[in-house]
């Protein structure tokens, strides 16, 4: 798989970058290449969906769905429209959320990525209503559900709208899994406030990259309230694997042999696909 | 105070205010042989939420309520009305023994939000919250939610995934404090009246957003008053619900979240 070709930099080379850990600067081709993981000192960058879905499916196999839901300001809140605006020039996203059918390994599956660059990943309705008619659609097909997390929570932009869309995916959720259809979540660097409390952590199989922060209250906030030290490692993936909430962690790399392993033990045709 | 003269930030207040009656009131109240039931059965028991069965006329019912307790000692055991993970499984583990039974839910919301600390962190507040809102989703027993104080966030939904939901005049219903919406957008906590304004969370706006099912006035009423109004409303939204059948009101239950935020 040539991750270069995926993401049609064709003439255009993509720009190099400068980890925020060693702060050491990586060519851009061979950051792609190694799943912008820092070559030098081993730290995952936050990955954009697109990126995320030509490191995960299969060439060309990607249909993006739903991509035409439209934002509105659903309690009118000022300043808005423009947030929105402003957030779409510098993301070059439409939303928050990409969400398609592919195949892994040949395995189908649907699929959801968030996006942090897009008003840090929040969920307002536009992301609760593409992941819920992602739900559905899957449901009708009996696809597996495969989803890439990273949120700062639900966006307070859109008030009561917003917090009513975790109770919304989940009903998506519930009724998939009542189907007996197979939910994977991956958890990334930052998942945290209302997506953790609902369909991040409604997964039949819950994976994390490496140190990703992954809570529900806001470290600042904890320490602030409770005037507590935080544990080192507090919030990280190793934290909540130590604590029982997460199944797995596996190397942004491995992640998708990991997910076609998965979906071919969960697949009708079983060991007879490949 | 009349209904116009109210701003937002004031019903937030009141709904706030330290005189003002939680889950445990209208549980005492409504509730006929009420027993308390503890426990998560897989940590501890969370004073934050009262759960139990008892009788409303000669219905038996299981009732949860979040509870904040009155006098300092209590309001300390009770974590000031904050729930932990234990609280919220508690409250599911009552939620699967009353669909077992076939008892319609009660639940009284009223907190600032899930209790944020380290603990609540270690033990998986957010997975506590998500399994709620998910297996509500597909309870097999009707579900009546009501907001009676503050409902904070994600905290308050865990127990408001309801066929029917219902807030008193002057409780409100935030996906965020104002406090925490003017510190974020506007450096300003200060600012919080102008973010009550702005988020829409009093029992009008939720109610003209079609998010709430109805308000119950508070206006010139007694506490006694307001309560035996919404005990009517709990017992004819229950003799509905028994009337149509699971699947009728599973259905009902998924568009009523469905349709929020979808396009028109």
């Amino acid at each position: 798989m040539n991750i270069i070709e995926l993401l049609g930099f064709g003439k255009t080379k993509p720009a190099p970058a400068v980890c925020k850990k060693c702060g050491k600067e990586t060519d851009g081709i061979e950051l792609l290449e190694n799943a912008m993981i820092c070559p030098h000192c081993d730290t995952y960058m936050r990955m954009g969906a697109m990126e995320r879905i030509a490191l995960i499916a299969d060439k060309g196999t990607f249909t993006e769905l739903f991509a035409k839901v439209k934002e509105t300001n659903p309690i009118d809140f000022p300043g808005y429209e423009a947030k929105l605006k402003e957030a779409k020039k510098q993301s070059n996203l439409s939303e928050a959320v990409v969400c398609g059918t592919c195949e892994i390994e040949s395995q189908p599956c649907a699929i959801f990525v968030m996006d942090s660059k897009f008003m840090m990943g929040s969920m307002g309705t536009v992301v609760g209503e593409k992941i819920t008619s992602l739900f559905e659609e899957a449901t009708r097909k009996g696809l597996p559900v495969i989803g890439f997390t990273t949120s700062g929570g639900a966006r307070m932009q859109e008030g009561i709208f917003s917090l009513m869309q975790m109770a919304k995916v989940s009903g998506a959720a519930k009724r998939h899994s009542d189907s007996k259809n197979l939910y994977v979540t991956v958890l990334t660097d930052p998942t945290t406030g209302g997506v953790t409390a609902s369909f991040a952590m409604q997964g039949d199989i819950i994976i994390a990259e490496p140190n990703a922060l992954v809570g529900f209250a806001g470290a600042r906030v904890i320490q602030q309230t409770t005037g507590e030290k935080l544990p080192e490692g507090f919030q990280r993936s190793e934290f909540l694997l130590e604590h029982g909430f997460v199944d797995v962690i596996e190397d942004r790399r491995r992640l998708r042999y990991t997910l076609a392993n998965i979906l071919r033990m969960h697949s009708s045709k079983g060991a007879k696909s490949s | 105070m009349a209904k116009k003269t109210q701003t937002a930030y004031d019903r937030v207040q009141a709904a706030r205010s330290s005189g003002r009656n939680m889950g445990g009131y209208y549980i005492n109240r409504m509730v006929d042989n009420f027993i308390e039931l503890h426990g998560d059965r897989r940590f501890g028991d969370d004073s934050a939420i009262i759960a139990g069965i008892g009788f409303i006329n000669n219905q038996p019912v299981t009732v949860i309520g979040m509870e904040r307790g009155e006098t300092i000692e209590e309001r300390m055991k009770r974590n000031f009305g904050c729930p932990t993970p234990e609280g919220y499984r508690k409250a599911l583990r009552l939620m699967k023994e009353a669909e077992k039974f076939g008892r319609p839910v009660i639940c009284f919301i009223g907190s600032s939000g899930a209790y944020c600390g380290i603990d609540a962190e270690k033990r998986g507040q957010g997975e506590a919250i998500a399994e709620n809102l998910f297996e509500m989703m597909g309870l097999k027993t009707p579900i009546i939610s009501v907001i009676v104080g503050e409902g904070g966030s994600g905290g308050a939904l865990a127990l408001g995934v309801g066929d029917t939901v219902v807030m008193l005049e002057n409780s409100v219903y935030s996906v965020i404090s104002p406090e925490g919406c003017a510190s974020i957008l506007w450096k300003d906590a200060a600012k919080a009246p102008e973010a009550a304004d702005a988020l829409r969370l009093t029992s009008y706006d939720l109610h003209s957003f079609g998010v709430i099912d109805k308000v119950i006035e508070e206006q010139n009423r007694s506490a006694e008053e307001v309560c035996s109004e919404l005990k009517k409303f709990i017992l004819s939204e229950i003799s509905r619900m028994k009337r149509i059948s699971t699947d009728e009101l599973l259905a009902a239950r998924y568009d009523k979240f469905r349709r929020i935020g979808a396009p028109a």
